[in-house]
């Protein structure tokens, strides 16, 4: 047995001597494994303590047998069958469990791992120094080893339909870990998502899966079976300068196709200096495409580059080659787009029947345009719908993110206002509360923020309203249903929303069947201010009151609110003391007004206020006399007094007004006599009916 | 009234306040018939410091009552305007209690007067306030009310009133009490985070009602009764100047206080109590002032009526 061991280690060593050669093919690796097996098998075979197969199947051939690892149960039940008509079944036991060999039997549990690699040595060698053999190097328990995709007794050739890892069952045995939900997918740093659904609908997929085209790639023709690498290593098949070299193993004349993307040769030689083809063809989301193939852009210009080429209905047909190439798609080509083009007629154009398609490659955009009142009006062959045209351009579309795009967000405004102008027929089918819209939004402090001062993060239209999903508030889907307005404002005010869905107005904080406030019912949603302009602290009081009826009247009857209705915004507004987002009732330990609270907040504006201070009544009225007694009697006493002098003196002047009369009457005539008789009558004026005199 | 004549006639024989007297004793009661070249002499009613001491009340009264009301009826236009007219609600507040401490002042110049006019006339406090000089209520004024009442609906003759009439004392004490009662609740207004260090916070609710109120009667009766009382009575419409000019003609002093009259005849003091009329350029001034006081006072109880009848809220 010594000797049979040296004689296999001498072995291993010359297989190892073989292995380290430069160049490995197969040739010399199976004249040593020939070699290994030819002179070694009649010696083991010949040894009486070697257990034969069958020595092993003797146990391993009952289906009951079974032993427990990590609590479970597992089967250690070898079909002989299978084993036999597999690739490995002239094999003896012992040439894979190599820890056998002179063991008593049964033998002692559990073995070593099987060792691949003692024949099948290149791919052990790939695969450790791949993503999953660093991995079970670290120890990763997640790491697969050769029999989580071979399997281990029943391994048949890869050409065999019936193997594990035949091309139409790749992606599943990748998929094994490589889908979502699984502990890989979900605790690895894996790049990508729905790596295995996104492939098997992607025209590779369908190809394998669906045509059962055996050629059609699966996972290993890119990423390789055993030197699976991230895309970061420079090794790697995936690598962004080996992609090229990848895809064009299938797509060897791409470039035929591709000549606008790829001016010919520059594809191999400069591939870092090009977009790799997963820049337009996404990794594992190939799409169909269907565009006929073979068509050039320069084919289609050499009718629509003529600027006198105009259609039967007398549409203009040129089409401005420089537009084009300006635009977001001067890399997409004109059949992308006009799909229907047929390469093989002379006119190829001669079978479109209908018009582009946008959503053939912005398939989720069209989704949300579907759902949206646009989309939805469109569906209804509305003429006033916008179509993608009409917002995003034609030929010379640009993306947002260019300053001259219509869909740039300080054109945005512009954009929307060709129909929701007042007047526009957007504005006349509309029907709702809002007026002036697009003239107040150029007002708001959005509206200034984004049009005067040029700050591209202020919100514009698209910013609540969303792009391509807008529906009316009515809507519980629309981002600007009440619902949702919290949500729509908060992905710019974060903070404020996190103060208010912790408030009394929050939905999630009081459950009410009344509506409660949101952004836009004090903010308004077009004409939204400043806060600290005097036009919003003064607009914004009689809002509360919309609601806090009698509150807001008795707040009216008090200094603050009198000041505040003389047009004054300096005295205490209610969110002054409620806070304005973070209201929450006086006896919430956390609101403004607490017991805790309160004195503070009267500080903001009367230094040195105390607890008795805080005791004014802010909304007190004296027309309640078993809530306000005090308030109450001080009123009516005053009106008492006020209404009792008045009548009182009042009576007094009446009475008196006709004796005065007479008086005056008397006095009259006197001085008519005073007059009548002395010559010096104006002098003696001044001394009997006082002051007539002085008038005259 | 040999008395009265041999008093005057003590001042110097041939005198023609002496004269005019005695026509007047002569012809009680018309009023007219003086003769003599110097007849147009008038009594001074009020002292300089008096009619200062008022020309005062009337500009802080007023000033008061329009940056006061126009807090108070907030709600109506007029309110808004005339706040931004003052120059906004800290303006008007600080316009208010400038007026205000003119008013204390007033009031305070008018205590330390009343303790030196004693000390000058020699006479205990027990004479000097319920002297028939006094502003002070008495018994006789009781009797004065009544008759007047009588002389009203025509049951009695005028009584003879003196140097102060009832309804006189009564527009006094009304102010006297209306500063003490708006003063108070007006200083907690002022000072609330002090005054609260001992009164209740909504101390500063009652004190704003009473304030409020308070003024409301104050304004309602200075410009309807106080205005009817003094100023614009029939018999003496259009305008009655006595306490801006202080002067009052001997005939009106002798018809309107005929008791007063009496007395001063009888102690013969009464010479001491004339002077020259106010120049003419004076007594115009004066009633441009007059008139403008009265007319805001008017427009005030417009606005006051438009407020509390056709916008109360």
């Amino acid at each position: 047995m010594v000797w049979l061991a040296a004689m296999r280690t001498r072995a291993e060593l010359e297989v190892r001597q073989v292995r380290g050669r430069p160049v490995c093919s197969n040739v010399p690796r199976l004249a040593a494994l020939f070699l290994f097996v030819f002179i070694l098998f009649p010696q083991i075979a010949a040894a009486a303590d070697e257990p034969a197969n069958s020595d092993c199947l003797a146990c391993h051939g009952e289906k009951s047998l079974t032993t427990k690892r990590a609590g479970r149960a597992v089967s250690l039940f070898v079909d002989e069958k299978k084993f036999n008509s597999s690739v490995h079944g002239s094999l003896s036991c012992t040439n894979c469990h190599a820890d056998l060999a002179g063991k008593e039997l049964p033998h002692e549990t559990p073995l070593a791992k099987v060792n691949c690699g003692t024949c099948h040595s290149d791919e052990a060698e790939q695969h450790a120094r791949s993503l999953h053999g660093k991995a079970l190097a670290r120890g990763d328990a997640l790491a697969p080893r050769c029999v989580s995709c071979h399997g281990n007794h029943d391994i048949v050739p890869v050409k065999d339909p019936g193997s594990a890892v035949a091309p139409l069952k790749v992606p599943f045995v990748c998929g094994q870990c490589h889908q979502e939900g699984t502990p890989v997918q979900m605790n690895r740093n894996i790049g990508q998502h729905n790596i295995l659904e996104n492939f098997s609908e992607s025209i590779h997929g369908q190809g394998l899966l669906k045509k059962g085209l055996v050629v059609a790639p699966s996972c290993i023709s890119c990423h390789t079976a055993h030197s699976i690498l991230p895309h970061n290593d420079p090794n790697s098949s995936i690598a962004r300068h080996n992609i090229a070299k990848t895809c064009t193993k299938c797509h060897a004349e791409i470039e035929q196709v591709h000549r606008k993307t790829i001016r010919g040769e520059l594809w191999e030689k400069q591939a870092n200096m090009l977009p790799a083809c997963v820049d337009c063809h996404q990794p594992h989301k190939v799409r169909t495409l269907f565009y006929s193939q073979g068509m050039a852009d320069a084919d289609c210009m050499r009718c629509h580059g003529n600027e006198r080429l105009h259609a039967s209905d007398g549409r203009k047909l040129f089409v401005r080659a420089d537009e084009v190439a300006g635009s977001r798609h001067a890399k997409v080509a004109c059949s992308q787009c006009h799909s229907q083009v047929n390469a093989s007629r002379v006119r190829p154009c001669e079978t479109i029947t209908h018009g582009v398609d946008c959503t053939a490659c912005h398939a989720e955009t069209g989704q949300q345009y579907e759902r949206s009142i646009h989309g939805k009006l469109s569906a209804k062959s509305d003429p006033n719908a916008p179509s993608c045209k009409e917002c995003h351009g034609g030929h010379g579309v640009l993306g947002k993110h260019d300053p001259r795009s219509l869909t740039f967000a300080t054109n945005v405004p512009d954009l929307c206002a060709r129909c929701h102008r007042s007047g526009e027929k957007a504005a006349v089918r509309y029907s709702g509360s809002e007026r002036d819209i697009i003239a107040r939004y150029t007002e708001s402090i959005h509206g200034k923020g984004l049009l005067k001062s040029g700050l591209t993060v202020t919100a514009t239209c698209t910013s609540c309203h969303t792009a391509h999903g807008e529906l009316p508030a009515s809507d519980p889907e629309s981002t600007v249903n009440p619902k949702n307005v919290p949500g729509t404002c908060g992905q710019c005010h974060h903070g404020i929303q996190e103060q208010f869905i912790e408030s009394v107005h929050s939905a999630t904080v009081t459950k009410s069947t009344k509506a409660l406030p949101v952004c836009n019912d004090c903010h308004t949603a077009h004409s939204i201010r400043r806060t600290d302009e005097d036009v919003f602290r003064l607009d914004t009081m009689s809002k509360c009151g919309r609601c806090h009826e009698s509150l807001a009247q008795a707040y009216f009857d008090t200094y603050h609110g009198k000041v505040s209705r003389l047009g004054y915004s300096k005295t205490a507004k209610c969110w002054d003391c409620h806070g304005a987002h973070d209201i929450l009732p006086p006896a919430d330990a956390r609101s403004h007004l607490s017991r805790a609270n309160v004195v503070a907040t009267c500080e903001k504006c009367h230094a040195g206020a105390t607890r008795r201070f805080a005791g004014y009544l802010t909304h007190a009225t004296h027309h309640d006399p078993r809530k306000y007694p005090f308030l109450f009697w001080a009123f009516w006493g005053m009106t008492g007094l006020l209404v009792g002098t008045f009548v009182i003196s009042g009576i007094h002047t009446l009475l008196w007004f006709p004796r005065a009369m007479q008086m005056r009457r008397e006095l009259r005539a006197a001085e008519a006599r005073a007059n009548g008789t002395g010559e010096n009558g104006s002098e003696q004026a001044n001394g009997s009916p006082p002051r007539d005199g002085d008038n005259a | 009234m040999p008395e009265g004549k041999q008093e005057v006639g003590r001042a110097g024989a041939g005198d023609p306040v002496a004269v005019v007297l005695q026509d007047h004793s002569a012809t009680a009661g018309s009023g007219a018939g003086l003769a003599g070249p110097r007849n147009h002499r008038e009594f001074v009613r009020f002292t300089r410091l008096h009619r200062a001491l008022h020309a005062c009340m009337v500009v802080s009264f007023i000033t008061l009552a329009l940056t006061g009301l126009s807090l108070k009826f907030s709600y109506t236009v007029w309110a808004r305007a005339l706040s931004h007219l003052l120059g906004g609600f800290e303006t008007a507040g600080f316009i208010h209690r400038t007026a205000a401490l003119v008013m204390f002042g007033t009031f305070v110049t008018h205590i330390v007067d009343l303790y030196q006019r004693r000390r000058r006339s020699q006479t205990t406090w027990r004479d000097f306030l319920f002297g028939p000089n006094s502003m002070l209520p008495v018994e006789r004024d009781f009797y004065e009310l009544v008759a007047t009442m009588k002389w009203f609906v025509g049951a009695g003759p005028r009584p003879q009133y003196g140097r102060w009439t009832y309804w006189e004392k009564f527009d006094y004490f009304a102010v006297f009490w209306g500063i003490l009662i708006i003063g108070s609740t007006g200083l907690t207004l002022w000072f609330p985070v002090f005054f609260t260090r001992f009164l209740p916070g909504s101390f500063l609710n009652v004190a704003t009602i009473i304030h409020s109120d308070e003024a409301l009667l104050a304004t309602g009766f200075i410009f309807t009764v106080h205005f009817f009382n003094t100023h614009l009575r029939p018999e003496k419409f259009p305008m009655d100047t006595t306490i801006f000019t202080g002067h009052m003609p001997l005939a009106e002093l002798k018809r309107d206080k005929p008791r007063e009259y009496e007395a001063l005849l009888a102690s013969g003091e009464l010479e001491e109590h004339l002077e020259e009329p106010q120049p003419e350029v004076v007594v115009k001034t004066i009633r441009a002032f007059a008139w403008t006081a009265l007319s805001i006072g008017f427009s005030i109880i417009v606005w006051i009526v438009y407020a509390m009848v056709f916008a109360y809220r």
